[in-house]
């Protein structure tokens, strides 16, 4: 039998694609109806589904320095290197702590979770290490870590940063979703500042209003606030806002 | 000629494009004078250079070209526009060698980390270079040209738009300038794929809606009834990445004096889209768009026809289908629920046989003429690279089945994968692509030298052998240390030491990249000679359409 | 192009084409490969039934949870548990037993070193090296000088609370004053007492330094911690200013740095971060290195 005769009564069937085939409108409409489907049913009901983001307590927006830090964060890109997302897998948790949760980054824009492990996670580095041992780390990874392929980041310590727009970050920021309220946005500033000036006027409101905060000279460098101290400040609070001791592991399962 | 008599004016295309270059110089040199960024000021000051330059190009243009519009056809053949595809053609093989040597940097800069210079070039400001550059300027150069040649030949129809093409073009470039200079100054939204801000992606907005309309425009002018399948994929290349850039990039500026945006979406919502986003990168950019490239210049070379048109219609549907839900095979075992992590992972088992269908379509489309890989190296690297596509499409549903996924994410096997298919399936279809297409634009027989494209498939063939081995052994060795328990049940590696363990094979793959980068060279010396090869022009037989005898 | 005849048919494959050409390209009416269209069968089978196993498809207000009842959440905690199990029955008495129980049985002593070892190069060795040998700024845990005491018992009391933490109540805290930044002491009476502490250590003075205004000084405001001899006092974490050991290096400079804003170095906390038992394995391990008491 040739395979002409075996196609012919097939033959319509495979002719009514000729409609799509022959007008390139009914082909881009095709097109886009074929491809609406997997996005509207995977990311719609991460919004609207309660078991999503999972209900937990201390967590608070960026304190204006740690948003500083992790724009810097951002920007240096060391997401490329390392995750910022412990995977529920044995020894994941073994070596970097609880799994994290979906509420841990709810104030993320955008998240961090990586993709590539060049260097350990960081979802809980807050207050593995010294503020000196950053610095250090920082200006020269192999220094303390010989087998380091991290990059030095010494520029960081002495440039100065940059924060004259930092209430808008905050103000687009709650415009996105996170909970800042007006007095944060009105405050940014002077609470950037206060948060390196533990023994400053404005400590305590500023305290009121991120409690959990570290407050302190991140890199000791009393002169000015430059750019280590706010990716330091980021650094040390990653992972230590959720109060484990009040969390339900059984009641999260998704 | 008759256009001599007709009276030349400004078309609406012109006139509209002027204004809209003067309002952006405008618009450009506000930010320039008023942003308290270095690095921001600098990209408002070469949109501002970049709008004066689009004027007077125009205008020169306009004294220099006749009164009358290009004619759509000349004695009954199309007469094609390939200003805009010869551009492209040439901007692909720049930025895929500036692309490549930054991938090379950084693979010595991960062998030997004293290669880093800060800030500038360090390896997180790098790395996104390497990407964009290669993903977006070198492969989205490759598209352009070959979209714009493809729909051309196979509609048998002028490109639609006088200028429009060349907005395409030029204004790609312009974006890709924008986006790498902006990785090194420290300006990225940390997306991966989709890193530029705010600004160059509202500017990639404008230039891919009009990409999508001078695509359609020329289907729709199209003198044959039935659209090729190449065009298929083109065009679902073209709309799917216009809303998956829509979908994931939406942000809001600090203020249109800053450079920095916050995305409109948060942690695990945003890490959805994100992945929604980059795996669709891959599937309608890597994958959709480079089969189009196939589906032209393989047959084409071969001289034979499509093997299977049914399965072109079947798989072309179930890929585009499926590979949407396949994003969360990138975020196995993370805060994403689980109910998602199982979509993404069946619609990726689900997909492993739509995307074969490409894969056969290729392969066997050379039956009869298998004969020809043994003499001719353009068609070899073409068939290679379609073995590749088969290699790629079948290790991704592997590594999307979660307990392999398990192992393999944040590891090298994700590096190794990444470069099977972009080594193996990207870069050599847009060889063999680039290889057929300079003859054919700059009217020569044949390539300069066809010894030199054997030479340049083998080097790079053994730089890709080098470079995934390598990447599979790093890979599947930094897995099976994080996990690895001692017999008394204790973690057995420390972070660092996995580390250690991966230098042989980052200097290994750095070799494999340089090869790779050795037979690119050839290649760029014989697309040199190539054009500037003296010979008679071959009468533009190339350009003249359904000539070429089948069989 | 759709005319019908010898056109739509291709003599090398013996099968007919679509009838249409593009730019001489020409496609055949090949059916799909059956092993293909079987496959793709198969996969899309195995995903339905993937679907029934485990959790898959979002709903109004919650999702289809699977027949199986499986979490990945509630599988990793599972498998938590039975290693957890698996390390008790092994090591049966790691956790309660007390370090010189532990001490004197090889078997949970290779346990405990097995568990410390790890631990130690993926939360110690960044600050106090690989083998604990220390560097500038962090102590070495190899020797037998200790800041704050040498025993297991206060190496683990160290290791769970830190030094110098922030929020941490039990940490070990005690800060030597800013005798330079505070102006406690004049610059000369700070150079001096730098010298003072060099001839501690047996070390060479400066040419012309007042040694009797450093001994005078150092009595007055430094032996109160690091003892009149300046042997140092465990209690305080004050250092051991007579023997070769520095933290912070022993040139004129850095001790006058030191004195004048000293660093007062932290060490994390471990409680919060670490289980018991590991802290216990750490703190034999540190022992272990060499220089415990
Ligand atoms: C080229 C890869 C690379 C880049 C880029 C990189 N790192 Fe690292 N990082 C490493 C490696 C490898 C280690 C482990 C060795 C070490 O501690 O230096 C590490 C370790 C760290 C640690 C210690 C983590 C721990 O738990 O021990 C921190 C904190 C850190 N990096 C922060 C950063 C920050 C912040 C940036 C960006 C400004 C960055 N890294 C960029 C590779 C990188
Ligand atoms: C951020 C750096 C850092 C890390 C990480 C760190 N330490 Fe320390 N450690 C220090 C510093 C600094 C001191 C000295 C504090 C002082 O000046 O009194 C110290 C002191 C100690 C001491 C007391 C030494 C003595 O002489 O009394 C012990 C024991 C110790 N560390 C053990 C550990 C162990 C075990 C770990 C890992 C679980 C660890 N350290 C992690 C910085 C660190
Ligand atoms: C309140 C207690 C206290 C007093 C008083 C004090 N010290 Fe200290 N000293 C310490 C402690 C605690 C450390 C360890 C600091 C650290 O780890 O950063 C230290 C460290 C030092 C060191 C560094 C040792 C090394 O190994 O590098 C020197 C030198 C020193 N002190 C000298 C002095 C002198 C001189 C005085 C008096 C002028 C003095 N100290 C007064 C508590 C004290
Ligand atoms: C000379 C050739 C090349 C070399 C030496 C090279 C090297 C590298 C290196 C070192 C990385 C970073 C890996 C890591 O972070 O561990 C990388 C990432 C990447 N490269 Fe290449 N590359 C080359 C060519 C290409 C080409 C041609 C493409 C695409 C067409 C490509 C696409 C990518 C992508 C997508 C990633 C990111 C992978 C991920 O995030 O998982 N590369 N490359
Ligand atoms: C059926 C087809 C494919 C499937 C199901 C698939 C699946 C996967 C999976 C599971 C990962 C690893 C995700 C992770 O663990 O982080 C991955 C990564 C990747 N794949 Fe594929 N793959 C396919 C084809 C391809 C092809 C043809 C290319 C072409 C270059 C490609 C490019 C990439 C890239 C660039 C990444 C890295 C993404 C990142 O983490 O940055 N894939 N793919
Ligand atoms: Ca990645
Ligand atoms: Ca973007
Ligand atoms: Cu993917």
């Amino acid at each position: 039998m040739t395979d002409r005769a075996a196609s012919k009564p097939n033959a319509t069937w495979w002719t009514r694609h000729h409609k799509l085939e022959t007008n390139s409108i009914f082909l881009l409409i095709g097109v886009l109806i074929a491809i609406s489907f997997g996005g509207l049913v995977e990311i719609a009901p991460l919004f609207f589904l309660q078991s999503t983001i999972e209900k937990v307590e201390g967590m608070r927006p960026y304190t204006p320095l740690e948003l500083a830090g992790r724009n810097i964060y951002v920007r240096e890109g060391c997401y490329l290197c390392h995750s910022q997302m412990i995977r529920a897998l044995r020894d994941e948790v073994e070596r970097y702590g609880h799994y994290s949760l979906a509420a841990e980054s709810m104030y993320d824009h955008p998240f961090q979770w990586g993709s590539k492990r060049n260097g350990p996670d960081l979802a809980r580095v807050g207050d593995k290490y010294s503020d000196a041992w950053h610095v250090a780390h920082l200006n020269e990874p192999r220094a303390l870590v010989p087998q380091s392929i991290m990059p030095k980041y010494a520029f960081l310590a002495k440039t100065e940063l940059d924060f004259g727009l930092i209430a808008d970050h905050l103000r687009v920021n709650r415009a996105v979703g996170v909970p800042y309220t007006d007095e944060m946005i009105a405050r940014a500033k002077l609470d950037l500042k206060a948060q390196v000036d533990p023994d400053g006027p404005d400590a305590e409101a500023f305290l009121s209003r991120y409690p959990k905060t570290k407050l302190r000279k991140f890199d000791a460098d009393h002169r000015e606030i430059t750019e280590a101290d706010a990716l330091i400040a980021y650094m040390q609070m990653l992972g230590t806002l959720v109060e484990f001791k009040l969390y339900d592991d059984k009641a999260a399962l998704r | 000629m008759q256009q001599a008599v007709a009276k030349k004016s400004m078309h609406a295309g012109e006139f509209g494009l002027v204004i809209f270059f003067g309002v952006t110089a405008l618009l450009c040199l506000v930010v320039a004078a008023k942003t308290t960024e270095p690095a921001f000021a600098f990209h408002a000051a070469l949109g501002v250079a970049g709008s004066l330059v689009a004027v007077f190009a125009i205008f020169n243009r306009y004294y220099e070209r006749p009164a009358a519009e290009p004619q759509l056809e000349i004695d009954g053949k199309p007469n094609y526009n390939m200003g805009p595809v010869k551009f492209a053609t040439i901007a692909a093989i720049f930025w895929g060698f500036a692309g490549m040597a930054v991938g090379l940097i950084i693979a010595l800069q991960l062998a030997y980390p004293d290669l880093n210079f800060e800030p500038w070039l360090n390896f997180g400001r790098m790395r996104p270079l390497h990407t964009s550059a290669v993903i977006f300027a070198f492969g989205g150069n490759v598209l352009l040209a070959t979209s714009f040649y493809v729909a051309q030949r196979t509609c048998r129809a002028r490109l639609a738009g006088d200028l429009a093409p060349w907005f395409v073009v030029l204004g790609y470039q312009f974006f890709i300038v924008i986006a790498g200079t902006g990785y090194l100054l420290g300006i990225t939204q940390s997306k991966e794929y989709a890193e530029p801000e705010w600004y160059a992606d509202l500017w990639l907005t404008i230039v891919w809606v009009t990409y999508l309309l001078v695509f359609l425009g020329t289907l729709i002018r199209r003198k044959e009834p039935h659209i090729y399948v190449a065009n298929w994929f083109y065009l679902a290349f073209i709309a799917t990445v216009a809303v998956l850039h829509l979908g994931n990039g939406l942000a809001l500026p600090v203020s249109v004096f800053s450079s920095k945006s916050y995305i409109a979406w948060g942690g695990v919502q945003d890490a959805m889209f994100q992945w929604w986003y980059g795996h669709n990168a891959v599937g309608f950019f890597l994958t959709a768009g480079f089969l189009a490239i196939m589906y032209y210049f393989i047959p084409k070379r071969a001289e034979r026809p499509i093997y299977s048109y049914r399965l072109s219609i079947i798989h072309f549907w179930a890929v585009i289908f499926l590979y949407i839900w396949a994003g969360p095979h990138h975020l196995h075992y993370t805060a994403l629920p689980d109910w998602a992590q199982t979509l993404g992972m069946t619609f990726s088992i689900m997909l492993w046989m739509p995307s074969w269908g490409g894969m056969i379509n290729g392969l066997l489309t050379l039956s009869g003429a298998w004969d020809k890989l043994r003499t001719d190296p353009v068609l070899r690297m073409m068939v290679v690279s379609v073995a590749f596509y088969g290699m790629a499409t079948f290790e991704g549903p592997m590594m999307s089945i979660k307990v392999v996924n398990s192992l393999s994410h944040y590891t090298d096997w994700t590096i190794g994968h990444v470069h099977s298919g972009a080594l193996g399936w990207n870069a050599y279809v847009s060889f063999g692509a680039i290889y057929c297409l300079v003859p054919w634009l700059w009217g020569k027989r044949e390539l300069y030298s066809l010894k030199l494209v054997n030479w340049h498939f083998w080097i790079s063939t053994i730089g890709i052998v080098l470079y995934i081995t390598a990447m599979w052994v790093s890979g599947i060795l930094q897995g099976l240390m994080w996990r690895s328990y001692t017999a008394l049940g204790y973690l057995e590696y420390s972070f660092i030491e996995t580390v250690a363990a991966m230098h042989p094979f980052y200097v290994i793959r750095a070799l494999g990249g340089l090869l790779f980068i050795l037979g690119y060279t050839l290649m760029i010396y014989n697309i040199w000679m190539t054009i500037r090869m003296k010979e008679e022009p071959v009468n533009s037989a190339a350009f003249t359409p359904s000539f070429h005898p089948a069989e | 192009m759709t005319t019908q005849g010898q056109s739509d048919f291709d003599p090398v494959s013996g099968r007919t084409t679509t009838g249409h050409e593009w730019d001489g390209i020409r496609e055949l009416n090949t059916p799909l490969p059956r092993w293909w269209l079987w496959t793709f069968y198969a996969t899309i089978l195995w995903s339905v039934a993937y679907w029934v196993a485990y959790p898959s498809w979002p709903l109004a207000t919650s999702f289809a949870g699977g027949a199986f009842g499986w979490t990945s959440r509630g599988a990793v905690s599972a498998e938590i548990d039975a290693l957890n199990e698996r390390r008790a029955s092994q090591g049966a008495g790691l956790a309660s037993a007390t370090f010189a129980a532990i001490a004197r049985d090889p078997k949970l002593m290779s346990i405990a070193l097995a568990q410390g070892r790890v631990a130690f190069a993926d939360n110690c060795a960044p600050c106090h090296g690989a083998g604990g040998g220390g560097g500038v700024n962090f102590p070495n845990l190899a020797d037998d000088d200790w800041l704050w005491g040498g025993t297991l018992e206060e190496i683990a009391a160290t290791i769970t609370n830190g030094v110098r933490v922030d929020g941490v109540k039990a940490t070990r805290l005690s800060l030597m004053p800013a005798f330079g930044k505070d102006n406690l002491l004049n610059a000369d009476e700070i150079l001096a007492v730098a010298n003072h502490v060099r001839s501690l250590a047996g070390l060479d003075t400066q040419k012309g330094a007042n040694l009797a205004l450093g001994a005078k000084t150092f009595g007055d405001a430094c032996a109160s911690c690091h003892g009149p001899g300046g042997k140092g006092n465990p209690m305080v974490g004050a250092p051991n200013l007579t023997d070769a050991i520095w933290l912070y290096g022993s040139e004129i400079p850095s001790i006058v740095a030191t004195i004048s804003n000293p660093r007062n170095g932290v060490m994390p906390a471990w409680g919060g971060r670490l289980d018991p038992v590991t802290i216990k394995s750490l703190a034999l391990y540190v022992h272990s290195l060499g220089g415990g008491k």
